[in-house]
């Protein structure tokens, strides 16, 4: 007689069952009282994270030992050492180091990550249109690595098996002219690429365009260059959204944008409501083939792989990139009454696993 | 102290001094340095209330254990463990989640070690989990009767009609329990199985079954030959009784649990399956005393044993409950049963020697197969 309560489970059979034993009633009277009820009088918990209503990652994520704060990593641009070249031009130069490290993605949760500088996602490396860049790469970590970079070089700089694939202890020196401006990444293209990507061997790569040689679109490309008047009213930020498989099943159990679930949620990004926001968005999750980010009671405007500056897309409040795909958002909140306005993947598998994230709209 | 015992402390000592050594020195620690620890979660109980989803899981592996998030349905959910901090090995933890879970639909709970590896759990119909309130305690009572006092009482309805249709209705009534014993041992101890396998490993399961069954079948034939003869009678009648009462049990904590889970769509026609289900049980048990003429008190009595363990099980079953216990009560089921099997076989061989016959009947048989037949048969009514 074992399994009747087994084979009982399926949903046909509960109906079925109910048609059948009309009898039943009566002796199942308690219970379907209460089965009624239970969930209905569900009662939310409430706690300082009102926003998620129960939906988040209990805890709090040890940003000291990660080495890493998901909030410096927003602003947090790396300019490299800058020096002057012959002919007016930069060269500016970066050290990155690769290395096996664990870290926390959500409280409690460790990560067995391969990084860049101690962090994911890596250093986010800012240079101009046009700069010589020279990037000093060793490998410290327990398997080959490289760093490919989306952008316009040689061969020999591509950083792929072949060309800039460093051994464990090993070091390479990439050197290229920054082209095109434009919203980039880099990562390492070492094999197996899908491990070695959603380790956590990637980060942004932005090239701010020259306005000397746009000429017709002066004041868009000066707003976008670092340390000029013009981009000193905006608030920029860089989202990275990526992903992490735990349990190495080739399914993601963490989803987040710079790499720590729901850590906008639990601290929201400050904005002040009168100045305009820059996003650089980038996706590098691995294993689902599209991310998105929407804006909640707001629209923006988009400039796919942030290429051109006049939007690709305008007036939308949803954006799906595919795999290593980026772009950049602009909008404002001067309009707006200050709050909390969210914005997270609307792949809501996504956002329920970590990618949620809110911005707090001040003044 | 004497000599055998200092003789006996000796390896005693050197057991312990070994295994100091061997933790101290840790010979293994270069082969197993950086390999994560070996982790393993068993979900005992599941609770769904107005609070939302309670958990109750037991920690396995090789180190401590800390759950550090929940996922329900694929979205992380807040939750509160009790006690908190890392589950020891064999340790056992609640972890209660406010999710507000939809009645009649499945959920998926996804629980997240520290080192990533993730353990799965199905809720595979959503039903409030029944409080322990006194209508809820005279509706299992109700239950178990039915389950288990009804069928065994009707079945000892039959012994005045066996007892009037002469000896042959004697040995075919003594076949027909050992069919219908047979066919409980067999149940039982794939029942027993079946719940070892949902256990903790750390409990060999299996272990659970199979030794007490023996040591129970063992205890027993010992305990009822102690005077030196084979039972017959009200004393093989009681023996019986005991066996079918610790089946009743298992069957008891069975729908008890599935009570729990919400897994019991237990509609009328399932307990008037259960109902006939255990009705051979009442004949089984009165067949060894057809000879004698047994006063009112002893059948009450024996029904109590063989019936009442069901209403016990359904109460333990759906308050509290472990596969491992299960599996346990379950061997000692089994090892009863087979012992009352033994007992009823060398009984109607002894009777059979008095009349000047052979065991091997065609009424023997008959009887035999009718009652594995009719538990087969009835069998059906309680498979879903």
């Amino acid at each position: 007689m074992k399994g009747w309560w087994k084979s009982a489970v399926s949903r046909r059979f509960l109906l079925a069952g109910g048609l059948l034993a009309g009898g039943a009633t009566r002796l199942m009277g308690p219970q379907a009282s209460a089965q009624t009820n239970g969930a209905e009088r569900l009662r939310t918990p409430h706690g300082a994270h009102g926003a998620h209503d129960g939906m988040i990652t209990p805890g709090e994520v040890d940003y000291v030992r990660n080495g890493f704060d998901p909030h410096r990593i927003l602003t947090d641009w790396d300019t490299g050492k800058a020096s002057p070249l012959a002919g007016g031009r930069t060269l500016r130069e970066f050290e990155i180091v690769a290395e096996d490290k664990e870290i926390e993605i959500a409280p409690g949760l460790m990560f067995p990550a391969w990084v860049y500088n101690g962090r994911v996602p890596g250093p986010t490396l800012r240079v101009t249109e046009g700069d010589r860049v020279r990037i000093r790469f060793q490998n410290f970590g327990s398997h080959p690595h490289s760093i490919h970079f989306h952008g316009i070089h040689s061969a020999r700089m591509d950083g792929v098996p072949g060309a800039g694939n460093v051994l464990p202890g090993g070091e390479f020196i990439y050197e290229f002219d920054a082209i095109p401006f434009g919203c980039h990444l880099y990562h390492c293209h070492s094999v197996p690429l899908k491990r070695h990507i959603h380790k956590g061997l990637y980060g942004a790569f932005i090239v701010d365009p020259d306005p000397a040689r746009r000429p017709e679109e002066q004041a868009a490309a000066r707003s976008r260059v670092l340390g000029s008047p013009e981009n000193a009213g905006w608030q920029e930020f860089v989202l990275v959204m990526n992903a992490f498989d735990t349990n190495f099943d080739d399914e993601n159990e963490v989803y987040a944008v710079n790499s720590i679930a729901h850590a906008y949620t639990k601290r929201p990004i400050v904005i002040a409501r009168e100045r305009p926001v820059r996003l650089y968005l980038i996706n590098v999750t691995e294993f689902d083939p599209i991310n998105s980010l929407h804006l909640h009671a707001n629209f923006f405007d988009y400039y796919d792989h942030g290429t051109t500056l006049t939007p690709t897309l305008r007036t939308i409040d949803t954006v799906m990139q595919c795999q290593g795909q980026r772009g950049i958002l602009e909008f404002s909140f001067k309009d707006h009454e200050p709050g909390l306005y969210m914005f997270h993947a609307h792949q809501s598998e996504f956002a329920e696993l970590g990618w949620m994230s809110l911005f707090e709209v001040r003044g | 102290m004497s000599r055998p015992l200092l003789w006996a402390l000796l390896p005693l000592l050197l057991i312990v001094a070994v295994a100091a050594a061997f933790l101290a020195s840790d010979p293994l620690g270069p082969f197993t340095g950086s390999a994560p620890p070996v982790e393993q979660l068993t979900i005992e109980r599941t609770v769904l209330d107005e609070e939302g989803i309670g958990v109750r899981i037991r920690a396995g592996g090789s180190e401590p254990m800390r759950i550090v998030q929940v996922q329900v349905d694929g979205a992380y959910w807040a939750f509160n463990q009790d006690p908190h901090g890392p589950i020891e090995r064999m340790g056992t933890a609640w972890l209660r989640i406010p999710y507000p879970w939809v009645a009649g639909e499945a959920h998926h709970l996804t629980l997240l070690t520290s080192t990533g590896a993730a353990f799965e759990h199905s809720i595979e119909v959503a039903v409030a989990t029944p409080g322990m309130t006194a209508e809820r305690v005279n509706f299992y009572a109700l239950i178990g009767l039915f389950v288990g006092v009804v069928p065994v009482a009707l079945g000892m309805m039959f012994y005045p009609a066996l007892r009037s249709a002469g000896p042959a209705a004697f040995e075919f009534a003594l076949a027909l329990t050992i069919g219908l014993l047979a066919f409980l041992l067999v149940d039982t101890l794939a029942e027993g199985l079946e719940f070892a396998g949902e256990a903790a490993a750390e409990f060999h399961g299996a272990v659970l079954v199979w030794i007490p069954a023996a040591f129970t079948f063992a205890l027993l034939m010992v305990l009822g030959r102690r005077k030196g003869e084979p039972l017959s009678g009200i004393a093989l009648a009681t023996s019986i009784a005991f066996g079918i009462g610790v089946h009743n049990l298992g069957e008891g904590l069975a729908i008890g649990a599935a009570f729990a889970t919400g897994a019991a769509a237990l509609g009328s026609f399932l307990v008037i399956g259960f109902t006939l289900h255990n009705i051979t049980e009442g004949i089984g048990i009165t067949a060894p005393m057809l000879a004698e003429r047994p006063r009112l008190k002893v059948f009450s009595g024996l029904v109590a044993l063989a019936g009442l363990p069901a209403v016990l099980g359904i109460w333990i079953g759906s308050f509290a409950f472990s596969a491992h216990w299960a599996a346990l009560a379950l061997g000692i089921g089994a090892g009863a049963i087979l012992q009352v099997i033994i007992e009823v076989g060398a009984y109607l061989a002894r009777k059979a020697r008095e009349q000047g016959g052979s065991w091997a009947t065609g009424t023997t048989l008959g009887g035999a197969a009718l009652g594995v037949l009719v538990m087969y048969a009835t069998a059906f009514l309680i498979q879903v």
